[in-house]
Formats: C-alpha cells, structure tokens, sequence
C-alpha cells in the first residue's frame, strides 16, 4: 500500500504538465533517433545529453529516460522498413520484420512491434515498481567493501557473459578505469596522468566528453562506410482495419509476450547482457515453443513481437541496478547516471530516501512514457516513413556538429572537444577491430567509485586486504566475480578437450 | 585484418607503457602507514595489466596464419572517413580565431555541398539555420557562449538587444 501511495505522488510530478510535454518530446525525438540506422538509444542520450541543461535536473532525467524508451521503440521502425536494424538492439526484428513488410505486410508488423513493445514496457515497469523499494533497502546496508565487491561484479559479467573476445574485453574495461583517475587523486589530492602537461586534463576526463567521442562521432564514422548505398524504404500504410486486425493478432500471444518481458526484464539488469542478447534469446526461444516453428523467418508475427517485447523490457531491466545501486546495466543508462551525478542526484539507495519526490516520479514517468510511446508511434508512422528517406549525409552533419557543440557546451573548454574528436578516431578504430564499447564506457563512469571504495575500505581495515571477503555480501559478489572471471578460461579448457579427443578419434 | 589487429595491439601497448610511466610518478606500492595503495597505484597496476593482455593479443596474432588476410578497410571508405576526419579538425582549429559561428557553418558547407553533393537549396537552409538555431538555443536561453574570435564584435549588438 505503501508503494501505491509513493507511486501517486508520483504521478502527481510526472503529470505536471512540463514533464508531460517533456515526456512527449522525449520519446518522439527517441522514436526518430532510434528509428535512424545506426543512431540507438546509447547515441540518443549521448548527443542530447548536453543540450538537457535547458530544463530543471529532475525533469532532464525524465526527459533521457523518454528517450530511451522512445528510441527502444523506434529500433523497430528500420528494422521492418528498411531491413537494417535502427540500433543494434533491434537485430532480432529484421529476421522476420523484414520478410513481412517485403510481402506487403510492414503496417502489420509496425502495430505488432509497437503493441508488443507496449507490453513489454509495461510489465517490466511493474516488476521494476515492485523490486525497485526492496532491492534500496538490502543496499542500504552496503559499505565500501559491498561497493567495490558490486562493481567489480559488473565488470567481471562482461569478461563471462559479454560474448566478445575476453582479452579484448579486459582491455576496454582496464582502458576505462586508467581514463577516470586522470586528474587528481581522491584521497592525496596530488595531480596524476596530467598528460602533456595540459591544464584540461586536471578536471579529470568527463564521461561525456568520451560517450560524445565514441556513441557521436565514432558512430558516424561506422556508419558512413556502412550507408554507402542508399538502402530502398519499403512503403507502409496504416488503416484502422489493419490496426484492429493487428491488434487481434497481438492477443493471441500473450504466452510469448510475458515470456519475453520477464526474460527482458532479468537479463537486462546484468551490465554484460542488456538489450540485444534479450531481445535474440526471445526471439529464440519464441521459435522453440512456437507451433509453427518454420514460418519463423519467412514473416512470423510472433518473430517480431518476441525481440520487441524482450528489447524494451531490458530497457527497463537496466534501469533497476542504476537506480536502486548505483551501478549501470547498459551504456545507456551508464551516461544516465552520470548525467545524475552531474546535476547532483547521486544514484543508489540514499537517493530514495533523500529525494523520494524524484525517484517515484522518474518510475511514474515511465509508465506515461510507455504509454506516450506506444501513441506517438503508431501516429506518425507516414512521419518515419517520410523521414527514413532522408539523405544520410544530412544526418551526419548535423549530429557531427551537435557533438563539437554540445561538446563544449557542459564545461566550455576546447580541450574536451578536442578530446572528443580524439576518442572519436581512436573509438572507431577499435571498434572496427572487433573491441567492446560497452565496458570501456561503463568503467569510466564506475572507476571513481571503484577505486573510492576499494581504498576507503583499505584505509578503515588498516590495509587488511581480507576486508573484502571478510563480510557475507561482499564475500558472495567477489565469489561471484570468481566465478564470472573463470568463466571463459572454463569454455576453452572444455573446447580444447573437445578438440583433442575428436583429433584423436580417427587415430585409434 | 590480422595486420590491424597487430598495429592496434601494439599501440595499445605503447599507450598503456605510456600511462605506467605517468602513473609511476606517484608511489605505486603499498602505503604502510595509512593502509591501502598509493595514489599511482590503481592507474599503474590496471595498465600493467593492459599492457600484457595487449601483448597476448599480439603473440596469439602472430601465432595465426598470415594467408588469411582480410581487409580492414577498402580504399574508398578509408577515404571518406579520413576525409571527414580531417575536417572536424579543421573546423576544432580554426574555432578559437575564426569562432564557432564561421567555422561550423564552413564545415555544414563542405559536408552537405562538397561531400555530399547536394543542392544549393538544401545546403544553404542547413548552413544558415543551425548557426541561428544554435544561438538561440546556446547563448539565448542557456547562456553558455560558444568560441567567437574575430567575430565577438559583431556579436555586441546581439547580446545588447537579447539580454
């Protein structure tokens, strides 16, 4: 009863009519980032970031949140009219997004990822109202040691789950933490890496300056060598006769829909998982369960709403470890909470005690986030439609210039935006080399906080190193990290058997 | 591919030598008195590891076959991307002199006309309207001046009339 009259008051700050109009433009310039291929949620909040200083702290979070969801949304769009996923996250929608608008059915399959997205959102908005109190409160307990256990959890999932090269991985996430101790040191005070002796780098290096470098310009320059042929926009009309049907259709899948939620809403809680791995396991296990397994691929409604419930979902799952702990579960919301951290709400369990107005009406936004989302989408369809012919070169220019401007814009210092161009270039390359984005962000954001805990800890133990697994939580977090580390070193240990035994097979 | 991937390690390499060397100038070791590393310790010992798991990627690299040359990048797009490269710099150079308002408008320019082949109609509404979106945006309603040089005079009567 409690949680239903926190969520009232709310509703009471979300539906004040400034963070309504804020929500509004917030998933209809979502929608358009995210329906853009290439631009995602990560870029959207990214770029806009900056230009968020015009409206108060409270009501910027809510406006990047709407984005977020707006552009989880909008992923659908491309994917289903031109075949090419509109961020990375919408990868599932394609396999059967894409046959279905080639068979003249892309108004169909706009409602069904729309309708789907809708459910997926709203579901995972409940388990998130639900869990969100609870899990501050178990966090409430967390000391120095719990923090430093919590944040090396999260970069040990992404050495086990990641997916990518571990080496590779390790890098990015070590690259990461040695970029956010430049500056000066938290507890001596003494400057480190002032590298070249340039007066900019005593501030340290913003979260900002390197997510504009890397999600801003890095971004464009994938993208011009990945758009250099216009791909064709298959047409999509929408009636209120398909609508309907659609949305019969839809109902039929409830199964697959609360399946694809709750699997969205765990997996995107993990830092190393998120959205796109949620929306494929969906799409997955939606084929395995599904009656009629081999249409999938060839146009199946269901192909579609499975990754598109499962992808908003994630969405959400990752907002719960940011808001509730302090730590990130996606690059997204890795720049949501620092832009909090920027404008003084410090993320974690003291947030919903200090400013509960906040919290509760950020969790309420979501909800007419989701809802506005949904109706914004389905509206302005002819608008995408119209939009995604747009020439890419045009889209590159003037992202580019909103990176150099919003650049310099939070600190007005040249430098950054010169760091900015840098850590664009060198982000390209490295990602062309097939290095995760993904760890490196979030360990810029989480170093501070790391290194904080980990010699705060040590300096009140007397440098008794046991500090960390001396207390049950931490001791279960770093055994976890254990576990998650030793992860990959398992898989090639059972592969090279693997090898071994099948290579000596034909010799007996 | 393989040969990017054996530059890429090897600068990763040399960067992370770089930042052990900065980093060693505080002490590294452990702090005997107050308990916990020193404050060159946490960026120190992170490249260190940086650097050996670059030089892993090297050794693993250069264990593979050489026959299997992929391509990183095919000469037109290196071209393109080098190209736009080029200009962002240009246009960060030229801003504390020439100021933002003539240096973003000279690369919306070369972008959308020179790059990108479009018409003038096209070029000059997005050439002239975002400097004028900008300064509305920025210096009007955020009041966070960008970079004039040259240009701050004729800025004067602007900001007498708008604040």
């Amino acid at each position: 009863m409690e949680l239903l009259g926190h969520l009232a008051d709310g509703f009471a700050t979300s539906l004040s009519p400034l963070n309504l109009m804020i929500v509004i433009i917030g998933v209809t310039a979502g929608l358009f980032i995210g329906a853009m291929p290439g631009l995602g949620s990560v870029n959207g909040v990214a770029i806009v970031l900056p230009l968020t200083f015009i409206v108060p702290p409270s009501s910027a979070i809510i406006l990047l949140a709407a984005i977020y969801y707006g552009a989880m949304y909008g992923g659908a769009i491309s994917s289903i009219l031109l075949g090419i996923p509109g961020a990375s996250t919408a990868v599932a929608t394609t396999f059967d997004g894409r046959p279905m608008a080639q068979q003249g059915k892309a108004g169909l399959a706009l409602i069904a990822a729309a309708a789907a997205s809708f459910v997926g959102g709203t579901i995972s908005v409940i388990l998130f109202t639900l869990f969100a109190a609870p899990l501050a409160d178990v966090a409430l307990a967390f000391g120095p040691p719990e923090e430093f256990a919590l944040v090396l959890l999260a970069f040990t999932t992404f050495v086990g789950l990641g997916g990518d090269d571990v080496l590779k991985t390790i890098i990015m996430i070590c690259l990461g933490l040695v970029l956010s101790t430049v500056g000066l040191d938290l507890i001596s005070g003494q400057p480190r890496l002032i590298f070249f002796d340039q007066p900019g780098f005593y501030s340290g290096i913003s979260f900002l300056v390197l997510a504009i470098g890397i999600y801003g310009v890095g971004e464009i320059l994938y993208t011009i060598e990945t758009s250099k042929s216009a791909p064709s926009v298959t047409p999509a009309k929408l009636t209120f006769k398909e609508l309907r049907y659609g949305l019969k259709e839809i109902n039929k899948l409830w199964k697959t829909m609360s399946f694809g939620s709750f699997m969205g809403f765990f997996v995107g809680m993990l830092p190393a998982a998120g959205a796109t791995p949620a929306a494929l396991m969906a799409y997955g296990l939606a084929k395995l369960t599904s009656k009629t397994k081999s249409t999938f691929g060839k146009g199946n409604i269901e192909g579609v709403a499975a990754p598109e419930t499962a992808n908003n979902a994630a969405s959400t799952g990752s907002l719960l470890p940011m808001l509730t702990l302090g730590i990130p579960g996606s690059p997204t919301t890795a720049l949501l909470l620092g832009g909090m951290v920027m404008w003084g709400l410090v993320p974690g369990p003291m947030l919903f005690i200090e400013q509960p107005d906040f919290v509760w009406g950020l969790i309420s936004s979501l909800y007419t986030a989701n809802l506005a989302a949904v109706l914004v989408n389905l509206a302005l369809i002819p608008v995408f439609v119209w939009a995604l012919r747009m020439p890419f070169t045009v889209l590159c220019s003037i992202v580019l210039i909103l990176c150099l401007v919003g650049g310099y814009a939070p600190s007005q210092k040249l430098h950054d935006v010169w760091l900015i161009v840098g850590f664009g270039v060198i982000g390209y390359f490295l990602r062309k080399a097939d290095y995760p984005m993904a760890p490196l962000v979030l360990a810029l954001v989480l170093g501070p906080l790391m290194e904080k805990s980990f010699r705060q800890t040590l300096i009140s133990e007397q440098g008794n190193i046991l500090a960390f697994v001396e207390r049950p939580l931490s001791a279960t977090f770093i055994a976890l990290s254990a576990i998650f580390f030793l992860l990959p070193l398992l898989n090639m240990l059972r592969r090279r058997m693997r090898t071994s035994t099948a290579a000596g097979n034909p010799a007996e | 591919m393989l040969m990017a991937d054996r530059t890429i390690a090897v600068g990763l390499m040399i960067l992370s030598a770089y930042f052990m060397w900065h980093a060693s100038a505080l002490p590294i070791g452990w702090n005997g008195v107050t308990g916990g590393p020193g404050g060159g310790a946490f960026p120190f010992w992170l490249s260190a590891i940086m650097f050996v798991s670059a030089g892993a990627i090297l050794l693993r690299s250069l264990r593979q076959h050489t026959d299997d040359l992929g391509k990183f990048f095919d000469t037109e797009t290196l071209g393109a991307v080098v190209a736009v490269v080029i200009a962002l710099i240009i246009t960060v150079a030229i801003m504390p002199w020439a100021g933002a308002y003539i240096a973003l408008p000279l690369f919306l320019f070369w972008y959308l006309k020179i790059f990108g082949k479009h018409g003038w109609f096209l070029t000059l509404c997005l050439t002239i309207g975002t400097p004028i979106f900008l300064f509305f945006f920025f210096e009007v309603t955020l009041k966070i001046l960008l970079p004039k040089g040259l240009t701050q005079p004729l800025f004067v009567p602007l900001y007498a009339y708008f604040f």
